[in-house]
C-alpha cells in the first residue's frame, strides 16, 4: 500500500549570525526518515528541543524564514514541494498545534474554526464538529483564555478534524493533562485514523506514544535511529541501543535512567551520536552509519540489539 | 459594573491632582520668568512718560507685586468655584478667549489627529507586513527623518513648497484676510488649515507608525500567525483577520496617547503659520505675563489631554475581550 507520507533523509538547519558578520549554520535535524500509510499511527519520539515541533512544521511547509530544509518529502506518492504544502495544508494536511498559544487571543473559538467562512454550512459544521469532542455551543462564543487546558486541547483537535484530513499531524497533543484525558485525547487521534487519516503522533513520551501508536519511530540528536512497531517493544526485539535504553528508563520496566545526555544541534561529532553513551559501542562507530532494514523496521546500527556483543 | 465606576472614579481623582500639579508648575514658571510684564505690554517709553500712580495702578493690574503663593491661592480659590479669571491682555473672560480660540484649534487638531492615526496605522501595518523589503525600509526611513525634524522646521519647509512656490495653499491665518466672518465658508476654513493639519499630523504618525510595525511584526511571528497559515489562510486573511485584530488594542494606545504631541506640537505650528489657536494664544500668554490666560490654557489642554488617556482606558475595557469578559463577571 502507498503511503501517505514519506520521509526520506529530511534536513532541517539554521542560519544564525553571531557577532553581526560571523554567519554559522546550525543543523538540527540531520538525516530523518520515516513513513506514515493510512489509517496508522506512527509516533515519533525525541526528547525536548530535538526538533520535533520543527519537522511539523516543515512537512507543512511553514518553517521560519532563517531555515533550510533538504531531503525528500512524498505525499500520496508525489514530491511535496512547498506550492504543493501551501495548497494541501488547511485541507488534505492538518496540524493539532503544541499549545492554547496557537489559537487567536482575540478571537472567539467559532470564527476561528471557520476561518472565515459566515455561510450556515460552516456555522453547523463547526458546531458539529465541537459536539463530536465533547465541546457544547457556547463554546464557539468563548475566547482561548476562557477555555481550560483540556478544552483548548479538544478545541485544537476540533479544528484539524473539521478538514476531514488524510494526513493528520500531532505535536506534543497532552502536556498537562493528567493521564485519563490524555488517554481520552490520543483516543480521538486513533479514532481519526480508524475513519482512514494518516496520523503522525509527534511526543516526547514513550509510554503514552505506546499506547496508541501502531509504529515508533526515535528520534536521537536530529537522526531516526529506529523505525519498530509498537509490539516490538514489550516484545523485546528493539534494534537499537537507544531504544532498548528509553524502554529501560520507562517506571515498569527498571526505571534505569541513561547516562550522560543528549549532544544539542551542531555539537554531535562524526559517526554515531550516541556511540558516546552506548553500552555497544565499537571502533567502527565513529564512522557513518546508513540506516539499514532490520526486522521488518528500520535501525540506524551496526551493532544492532539481539546480534553479538562486539 | 461597580469595579469599572471604582476604575473611573479613580481616573478622576488623579486627573484632579494631576491638573493642580500642572498648574501649579506653569505657576512657578510664570513667576520664575525674567520677563517684566510692564516692559513687554506697555512698553519702555510709554512707562517713561507715566505717572508714579499709573505706574502702581498697572502694577497692580499685572499683579507684579503680589506675593506669588498668595497670587496662586487666590486663583486656585476662584477656580474651584468656577471662575477661570478675565485675561489681562485680551481684556475678556479666559473662558471666552479659550473657547473661541479652542474652535479654531480643534479643526486643526482633530484633522491633524485622524490623519497621524490613519496614516500611522497604514504604514505601521505596511511596514510590518513587508518587514525587511523596500517598502519597510522607505516608510521605516522617513519615520525616523520626521521624528527627529522639528516641528517648526517642517512647518516652514511646508509653508516654502506649497505655499511660496507653489502657491497652491494658504501662508497662514485660519480665514481668507479681508473677509466678513459671516461669509466664510467651511470650505475657506478646510482650505485654511491644510497645511497646519498637515505639518501638526507629521509630528505624531512616525511614532503610532513605528510602534505599530513592531507591534505587527510581533503578531506575525506568533504561534497563532503560524497555526493560521498552518491552517491554510491566506497571506491576506492572516493580515485582515489576525493582524488588524491583534494590533487594534495597542493602536488605541497610541491613538490617544499622541494628543498630547499634538497639542505639544500646535504651539509652534500655530505660530510658523500666523493661525490663531490654542497653541498661539499659548505663545502670546506667556510672553506678555497673561497669567490667567496662561494658567487657563494649561488647565484646558491638560484635562483635554488626560481625558484622551481616560477614554483610551474605557475603549480598551470594550474593546479587550480579557477586561470585557473579567468586568460582566465581577
Ligand atoms: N527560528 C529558530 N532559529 C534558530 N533555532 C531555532 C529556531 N526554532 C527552533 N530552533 C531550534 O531548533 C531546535 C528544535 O526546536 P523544536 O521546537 O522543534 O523542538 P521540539 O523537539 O519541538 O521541543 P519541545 O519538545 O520542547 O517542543 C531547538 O534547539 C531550537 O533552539
Ligand atoms: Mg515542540
Amino acid at each position: 500500500m502507498q503511503p501517505v507520507l514519506e520521509v526520506r533523509d529530511l534536513s532541517i538547519s539554521f542560519t544564525q549570525y553571531q557577532g553581526g558578520t560571523r554567519r554559522r549554520v546550525l543543523p538540527v535535524i540531520r538525516r530523518l526518515s520515516l513513513t506514515v500509510t493510512a489509517g496508522e499511527v506512527v509516533a515519533v519520539v525525541g526528547s525536548s528541543g530535538s526538533g520535533k515541533s520543527l519537522l511539523a512544521h516543515g512537512i507543512l511547509g511553514i518553517l521560519p524564514y532563517n531555515s533550510q530544509m533538504e531531503g525528500e518529502l512524498i505525499y500520496q506518492g508525489q514530491p511535496l514541494t512547498p506550492q504543493r504544502a501551501a495548497r494541501l495544508r488547511g485541507r488534505e494536511i492538518a496540524l493539532v498545534p503544541q499549545g492554547v498559544t496557537y489559537l487567536d487571543p482575540l478571537m472567539q473559538v467559532g470564527p476561528q474554526l471557520r476561518r472565515g467562512r459566515r455561510d450556515a454550512g460552516a456555522r453547523a459544521e463547526s458546531r458539529a464538529v465541537l459536539e463530536r469532542y465533547g465541546l457544547g455551543r457556547e463554546t464557539e462564543e468563548r475566547y482561548p483564555f476562557e477555555l481550560s487546558g483540556g478544552m483548548a486541547r479538544r478545541v485544537l483537535i476540533a479544528s484539524a478534524a473539521l478538514q476531514a484530513p488524510k494526513l493528520l499531524i500531532a505535536d506534543e497533543p497532552t502536556p498537562g493533562l493528567d493521564a485519563r484525558a490524555a488517554g481520552r485525547i490520543l483516543g480521538h487521534f486513533r479514532e481519526l485514523a480508524q475513519e482512514g487519516a494518516g496520523v503522525l503522533l509527534i511526543t516526547h513520551d514513550l509510554e503514552l506514544a505506546l499506547t496508541i501508536a501502531h509504529r515508533v519511530a526515535v528520534f536521537y540528536a536530529g537522526e531516526t535511529v529506529e523505525e519498530a512497531f509498537a509490539a516490538d517493544f514489550p516484545a523485546g526485539r528493539l534494534r537499537h541501543p537507544y531504544t532498548q535504553a528509553l524502554w529501560n528508563a520507562l517506571p515498569g520496566n527498571g526505571f534505569t535512567p541513561i547516562s550522560g545526555t543528549q549532544p544539542g544541534p551542531g555539537e554531535e561529532g562524526p559517526g554515531c551520536p550516541f556511540a558516546p553513551r552506548c553500552p555497544r559501542r565499537a571502533a567502527d562507530c565513529a564512522g557513518d552509519i546508513p540506516l539499514i532494514e532490520a526486522a521488518g523496521g528500520r535501525v540506524r546500527c551496526l551493532h544492532p540489539e539481539g546480534g553479538k556483543t562486539p | 459594573m461597580k469595579h469599572r465606576l471604582l476604575f473611573t472614579g479613580k481616573k478622576f481623582f488623579r486627573m484632579a491632582l494631576l491638573l493642580l500639579g500642572v498648574s501649579l508648575a506653569a505657576f512657578l514658571l510664570m513667576s520664575a520668568s525674567p520677563l517684566d510684564p510692564l516692559q513687554t505690554n506697555v512698553g519702555q517709553a510709554a512707562l517713561g512718560t507715566m505717572s508714579q500712580e499709573q505706574i502702581a495702578r498697572l502694577e497692580e493690574y499685572w499683579g507684579v507685586n503680589e506675593p506669588p503663593l498668595r497670587r496662586y491661592l487666590g486663583w486656585l480659590g476662584d477656580v474651584i468655584r468656577g471662575d477661570l479669571g478675565v485675561s489681562l491682555l485680551y481684556r475678556q473672560p479666559v473662558t471666552q478667549v479659550i473657547g473661541q480660540r479652542l474652535q479654531n484649534s480643534l479643526w486643526l487638531m482633530a484633522a491633524a489627529w485622524v490623519l497621524s492615526g490613519l496614516l500611522g496605522l497604514t504604514l505601521g501595518v505596511l511596514a510590518g507586513a513587508r518587514r525587511g523589503r523596500a517598502v519597510d525600509k522607505l516608510i521605516r526611513g522617513w519615520c525616523l527623518l520626521l521624528s527627529s525634524t522639528p516641528a517648526f522646521w517642517l512647518a516652514l519647509v511646508l509653508l516654502m513648497i506649497f505655499a511660496v512656490w507653489l502657491k497652491v495653499l494658504p501662508s497662514g491665518l485660519a480665514v481668507p484676510i479681508g473677509v466678513d466672518a459671516a461669509s466664510v465658508t467651511l470650505g475657506d476654513r478646510l482650505y485654511h488649515a491644510v497645511l497646519p493639519a498637515l505639518t501638526l499630523s507629521m509630528t505624531g504618525m512616525p511614532g503610532i507608525a513605528l510602534h505599530t510595525r513592531e507591534k505587527m511584526i510581533d503578531v506575525l511571528e506568533s504561534d497563532y500567525v503560524l497555526f493560521a497559515r498552518a491552517r491554510g489562510e491566506s497571506n491576506r486573511s492572516i493580515l485582515l483577520r489576525h493582524g488588524l485584530r491583534n494590533v487594534a488594542l495597542p493602536a488605541i494606545t497610541l491613538q490617544f496617547a499622541v494628543i498630547s504631541e499634538i497639542f505639544g506640537g500646535s504651539v509652534l505650528v500655530e505660530q510658523v503659520f500666523s493661525y490663531p489657536g490654542l497653541g498661539q494664544a499659548a505663545v502670546t500668554a506667556g510672553l506678555g505675563g497673561d497669567l490667567p490666560l496662561l494658567l487657563g490654557i494649561t488647565v484646558v489642554s491638560a484635562a483635554i489631554v488626560f481625558s484622551g488617556n481616560l477614554i483610551a482606558d474605557l475603549l480598551y475595557g470594550v474593546v479587550d475581550p480579557k477586561i470585557r469578559r473579567g468586568a460582566a463577571r465581577a
